[in-house]
């Protein structure tokens, strides 16, 4: 077991990690989600042991290894870029943790042999890393991860520099690959639809602060505030400042939205309401759906997916609809909230009720 | 829709404007082209593309042909007339320099204090330009850029400080003399040099090295090095050309047992005048070593001009 105990990193009077507390259990998937310069990359720099904490502790199985340096912990990494060592062959570059630690020569030539099995780059052992493709090159550097059998296996979006298709399969498997080891599995992306892909548990992050840490799926239907739930959407998070009054959320300009019955127990003040793209619709999806009137900015059209961003009163909202719509620009369009799944956020931006109580 | 067609129109207008650079990079291209096609008439029609080439070689050749040519000449031919090759072709100066033990010890000698100190620039700018290109400490630039400053100061002004030195140790008369001294002006360069051809390699490869639980120097020699050899190269390459081409402290710090080559070719100037055969020959070997080095890392030089910065 991992585990962060108020890690603080700061350099050069830069707050890059502000007080992180984490527990990550063997065996775990754990999903590190958010934007750029959110502090994935610092967080797991502090995990391996590449980066010492400003304060803080890290302990491994109990045993503190704050200080201890990144060679006597049982750590493996895969970067973002292709990092492989241009002058050894492929087969030397994925045998090397394995050389260091003085394995014997059988050992190796079969854990090379089947971790170069696994991930298909049997054909190219006797090449350099140079010589291959991006998708080889990460491979190369997945393979050299997993004969390691580490304890802590970090990936930091390891996928990203790939083109689709390879990042699709590659994903598919990357769990399965790891999954054997029992090891703690750490995995940074930027992207919402990958964490919720993987499964497993996530943290968000924003501005070096860990703002939910959970089960997955738990996390996007449930987000504590409204850090986590615009965090973890995209496209972004429709928000709007609403006055609560009796049995109406007051809208600017406009009658207000009914206050949908899971929601009726809630003091009346000022909140901010979330709600994703899909929960905006053109038809009525059921008989929640309550009618607004917006105005169409832009139309993109991507395949079978049409994401209209519309204006309401000064906010800019995202609405994803199924097929392909064309909506004219400047048009005022009739849209419908589906109010099931409403977001509530307070003043402070804290959740007050989330409106998954039906599935979403 | 009209909104959107009129933006679609503007974007094109842009992509349109953006295309005038690549237009005059076509036409540059064209350009060449067309003076290739002027070159291959020229040819055809006797032109006099080739002149300026051919005077800009025969210049940058004309003195070190003139110093081969004498080199096979006998004194009195060379102090007697003019000639364009040797009248009566000998090879009697080499052989002095080849059988005259203190003719062949100049090189000798000339060619281990120049090993020495490639071999200690080398060994010592590298953990240094290490620790410049991977790591921020107190004052790192401007240490950086006052190593380059040594560079700037004519090596004579240290010669006086170095021979008293020197001779107080008795390092004097000693290939390690101006080896060490040499180091004043090489290892900056070194550093500079390498640091360049560093910066140039990932820091995560470092990193994942550490991960895979190698130790520093581990890492360095089996994993670093072999990923800047060609630096490595450019540097001792450097290093040795300036230490070979620096007569004024090798002359200084030596007396009789160390003498470089350039030392010895003083001696041609005896009682009975010049001996201008023999230090043409002697001249010749020394540019020797030098076509030879250059020779292994020609393709690299550029590269170590910009000081790896390409």
């Amino acid at each position: 077991m991992l585990e962060l105990r108020n890690v603080s990193k700061v350099v050069s009077g830069e707050t890059h990690i502000a007080d992180v507390s984490l527990r990550l259990e063997p065996g775990t998937l754990n999903v590190l989600l958010g934007p750029t310069l959110a502090g994935k990359t610092s967080l797991m720099r502090l995990m391996a042991g590449l980066d010492r904490p400003t304060s803080g502790s890290v302990h491994m199985d109990g045993e503190d290894v704050t200080g201890v340096p990144v060679q006597k912990r049982s750590v493996a990494m895969v970067y973002q870029q292709f990092i492989n060592y241009p002058a050894m062959s492929v087969y030397e570059n994925i045998a090397s943790p394995l050389r260091v630690a003085g394995v014997d020569q059988a050992t190796i030539e079969r854990k090379v042999r089947q971790a170069a099995a696994l991930l298909h780059l049997e054909p190219h052992l006797e090449r350099t890393p140079l010589e291959l493709s991006g998708g080889q090159q990460q491979r190369t550097a997945l393979a050299r991860a997993m004969v390691k059998d580490a304890r802590l296996v970090l990936l930091d979006e390891p996928l990203a520099n790939l083109d689709y298709k390879l990042r699709e399969e590659l994903r598919a498997e990357l769990p399965r690959i790891f999954a054997e080891s029992g090891a703690i599995f750490v995995y940074a992306t930027t992207e919402p639809s990958e964490a919720l892909l993987l499964g497993g548990n996530t943290a968000t992050l924003s501005e070096g602060r860990v703002t939910q840490f959970g089960p997955t799926v738990e996390v996007f239907r449930d987000p504590v505030d409204l850090l986590t739930a615009r965090t973890f959407s995209d496209p972004p998070l429709n928000t709007i400042v609403v006055q609560k009054q009796g049995k109406h959320f007051m809208l600017k300009g406009s009658d207000g939205l009914p206050v949908p019955a899971q929601l009726a127990a809630l003091a009346d003040g000022r909140y901010t309401l979330g709600f994703r793209p899909h929960h905006l619709s053109l038809e009525p999806a059921t008989d929640h759906a309550v009618p607004i009137e917006a105005r169409v900015t832009v139309t993109e059209i991507t395949g079978s997916e049409s994401f209209v961003h519309l204006d309401y009163a000064g906010n800019a909202w995202v609405m994803l609809e199924e097929g392909v719509h064309r909506i004219g620009v400047d048009e005022t369009l009739r849209v419908f909230i589906d109010t099931r799944h409403l977001l509530v956020f307070d003043e402070t931006g804290r959740s007050v009720a989330a409106g998954h109580a039906q599935a979403a | 829709m009209a909104q959107v067609k009129q933006d679609a129109a503007r974007n094109r207008g842009i992509l349109l404007r953006d295309s005038g650079p690549a237009q005059a990079a076509a036409g540059a291209s064209d350009r060449a082209a067309g003076t290739r096609a002027r070159r291959r008439r020229g040819r055809e029609g006797g032109g006099f593309w080739w002149i300026v080439p051919t005077l800009y070689i025969v210049f940058l050749m004309l003195p070190i042909y003139w110093l081969i040519n004498m080199s096979f000449k006998t004194t009195n031919e060379i102090l007697g007339g003019f000639s364009l090759w040797p009248q009566n072709f000998t090879i009697e100066s080499y052989v002095e320099i080849f059988t005259n033990p203190v003719w062949y010890n100049g090189y000798v000698s000339s060619i281990t204090y120049v090993l020495i100190n490639t071999v200690i620039s080398v060994t010592v700018a590298l953990p240094a330009a290490y620790a410049f290109s991977r790591y921020r400490f107190l004052g790192d630039k401007h240490l950086f850029f006052w190593l380059l400053t040594n560079r700037m100061a004519p090596p004579a002004i240290f010669a006086l400080p170095f021979y008293q030195l020197y001779s107080a140790i008795g390092l004097f008369d000693t290939p390690w003399a101006v080896a060490l001294a040499h180091c004043l002006f090489n290892i900056p360069l070194a550093v500079w040099i390498l640091e360049g051809f560093m910066s140039g390699v990932p820091k995560e490869i470092d990193e994942t090295a550490y991960i895979d639980g190698y130790s520093w120097p581990r890492f360095f020699v089996k994993i670093f090095m072999p990923l800047i050899a060609s630096g490595i190269g450019v540097t001792a390459f450097f290093c040795f050309m300036f230490s070979w081409v620096e007569l004024l402290l090798a002359k200084t710090l030596t007396a009789v047992d160390a003498k470089p080559i350039a030392a010895v070719m003083t001696r041609t100037a005896s009682t009975s005048g010049y001996e201008l055969g023999l230090l043409a020959a002697a001249g010749v070997l020394t540019i020797v070593p030098g076509a030879v080095v250059i020779w292994f890392v020609r393709n690299y030089i550029a590269k170590g001009f910009a000081l790896g910065r390409v």
